[in-house]
């Protein structure tokens, strides 16, 4: 990866339609790069979400057409809210196979142009139809549902074993629960203050996370990420052209993809697939994924890890731009992709592990600079244009590893120390298709 | 000649405006003029539930089916019928589900699609069944938020007047 661009998410830009969007990205990521000029690309990859919000079909071949880009190959990508993930890897695979020396990979989503719980619908219809979507199909319901689970699973039967009345213990891990989110809400926040790029950068407070509007119970508004417009963009290319266009190249040394079952009513009640750190004995009586963790999370992982040769993620990984579209999923897939142990991902937060050094963040974070996840700020403060979301990461996590974030982002609070090696995180549907690609520094 | 729409500078005013007109003009901060109209957009589409018919033909009858696998050794019981084998991708057969369950999860969703709006708040669940390996999802009435709890008894009712919608059943605690 030698460059990238994001315009700034907003919930609506009336003055730029998708086009244009993606071309302020696109000139962005070339405006640094002397020789990387159009004529040099060998094609694209074009990624967005939903025809409902575009309400224009092939509408990437009008993005192609804009950028200049005719008649070079291309291709639309769409996979759920992985959707830039995988453009992402389809850029990757372009360059990796030979068939491309250099690829423009580009995203948008424009999702204003219908009301929020129109919106909603639109994302929901990502639901099977038959089944799930006229119940009242709503994603944050889905999530709700899971991380109800999960709570029961982790803090119901393990802190609150000793409560005898069913409904208090429920009551008390959920409330525990709520708490934990919210402090990762503060967390993306109080990070994307310093994220230029960002949509909803705040101070926040645990209280004022729980006391904001209950959307689906228990999940309040701020643990939530928002509709967004927005566009990024990144250029891949084989090694020899990456260091002719720049001497901080960024080597994707991993990438993985895993699947799930569309409906959550269908997820099978297994084993866990292990990591190399882990063994069958600490899971002998989790069954697994249920509704709790996201077995496509894990198969990503497992995938992008052995390719790039890491054996414990916690401690092999400098940092996570992590697909937090709820809070609770956030926690649930620390687990998956083997930050911490299943059933650790509430501690882990209360120890600061996810935090970052050097920020306040209202309450104590005595492990903060482990491994910092979602620096940025994450889905949950800088929004989620679907198509741009996952390359927006690639993005964020390019000038970590670069140590540009100061350049880019006119603020250097959120530049980590010398990072090494980072992952970016694309999540779909209720987890049925998950991508995670490993990025490193490839330069002294 | 048609007089020009009317120009704001704030989005929201934009989106009233096209309530109100179907046009309006959005004055961005760095003053450049952006024409926004409305239009509306609504299909009818003719949808079958091909391989899943019996399931909804059943609700109507006030049955509720699952399927199970007849491969013999895998047996898995669905509940919510596929009509072939997640785990070996053999046929399945219909069987008829208990209509007594667990919450396996729930939630109360205070907000939800543009749709279901005006349904709000209202409770999805995942029902366990005994013996059965895979869960479903209903709408759970005549209970409120604060009496809800996974291990919670429950059952099913079925509409007397079918729409043919998986919303022909939902369950409500067992008292």
């Amino acid at each position: 990866m030698v460059t990238g661009g994001v315009t700034k998410f907003a919930k609506a830009h009336p003055s730029m339609d998708f086009r244009l969007m993606v071309k302020r990205a696109y000139d962005y990521a070339l405006k640094g790069i002397p020789n990387l000029t159009a004529d040099r690309i060998d094609g694209t990859r074009i990624s967005y979400f939903s025809d409902h919000f575009s309400r224009q079909l092939k509408a990437a071949s009008m993005v192609q057409d804009y950028l200049g880009m005719n008649p070079k190959g291309s291709v639309r990508i769409e996979w759920g809210g992985a959707t830039g993930g995988e453009c992402f890897q389809a850029a990757y695979e372009a360059v990796a196979s030979g068939r491309m020396d250099v690829c423009l990979a580009a995203g948008y989503e424009t999702m204003s142009r219908v009301a929020t719980w129109k919106g909603n619908e639109f994302i929901a219809l990502a639901s099977d139809t038959n089944f799930d979507f006229p119940l009242g199909g709503f994603y944050t319901g889905y999530y709700a549902l899971m991380v109800v689970r999960h709570i029961y699973e982790y803090l119901r039967l393990r802190r609150f074993a000793d409560v005898k009345d069913e409904r208090e213990a429920q009551r008390l891990a959920i409330a525990e629960g709520s708490r934990i989110m919210s402090m990762v809400s503060v967390k993306n926040h109080l990070n994307a203050l310093h994220n230029p790029y960002a949509q909803y950068p705040k101070r926040l407070t645990v209280d004022d996370v729980l006391r904001s509007e209950m959307i689906s119970y228990p999940l309040t508004r701020e643990q939530i990420c928002t509709m967004s417009d927005g566009a990024a963009v990144t250029v891949l290319c084989d090694e020899a052209r990456a260091r002719e266009f720049t001497d901080r190249p960024i080597r994707v040394t991993g990438v993985g993809c895993g699947t799930d079952t569309m409906r959550l009513a269908d997820r099978p009640f297994g084993r866990v697939p292990l990591l190399p750190h882990e063994s069958a004995a600490d899971y002998a009586d989790l069954p697994y994924p249920g509704v709790h963790s996201f077995r496509a999370g894990r198969a990503a992982g497992r995938e992008a890890y052995r390719m790039a040769g890491i054996t414990d993620p916690n401690r092999e990984l400098d940092f996570i731009e992590l697909h937090d579209a709820y809070a609770s999923s956030e926690i649930q897939t620390y687990e998956d992709l083997g930050l911490c142990r299943y059933g650790e991902g509430y501690s882990f937060v209360e120890r600061g592990d996810p935090f970052l050094k050097g920020i306040d963040y209202g309450f104590p974070t005595p492990r903060a600079g482990a491994i910092p996840v979602n620096p940025s700020g994450g889905l949950i403060a800088c929004g989620h244009p679907v198509g741009a979301t996952g390359l927006m990461q690639a993005v964020f996590a390019f000038w970590q590893l670069q140590g540009t974030v100061r350049r880019h982002f006119g603020d250097g609070t959120l530049q980590l120390p010398k990072p090494r090696r980072g992952a970016i995180h694309s999540h779909a549907g209720t987890g049925s298709s998950v991508t995670v690609s490993i990025l490193e520094r490839g330069f002294r | 000649m048609k007089a020009r729409p009317p120009t704001f500078s704030k989005f929201r005013d934009v989106q009233a405006e096209l309530e109100r007109s179907g046009a309006a003009i959005y004055h961005s901060a760095d003053g450049e003029e952006s024409l926004v109209i409305r239009y509306p957009y609504s299909i009818n589409y003719i949808h079958s539930y091909a391989e899943d018919s019996p399931f909804f033909l059943g609700l109507a009858d006030g049955r509720l089916r699952g399927s199970r696998c007849t491969q013999k050794r895998c047996r898995f019981v669905f509940g919510t019928p596929r009509s072939h084998c997640m785990v070996c991708g053999a046929p399945t057969e219909w069987i008829d589900l208990p209509t007594n369950g667990r919450l396996h999860s729930w939630t109360t969703c205070h907000f939800g699609s543009e749709a279901f709006l005006k349904e709000t708040p209202y409770n999805l669940a995942l029902v366990e069944f005994e013996g059965v390996g895979s869960l479903l999802l209903v709408r759970l009435k005549d209970a409120v938020e604060s009496e809800l709890y996974v291990g919670m008894p429950v059952e099913a009712r079925f509409d007397p007047a079918p729409k043919y919608s998986i919303t022909d059943v939902w369950f409500v605690p067992r008292r």
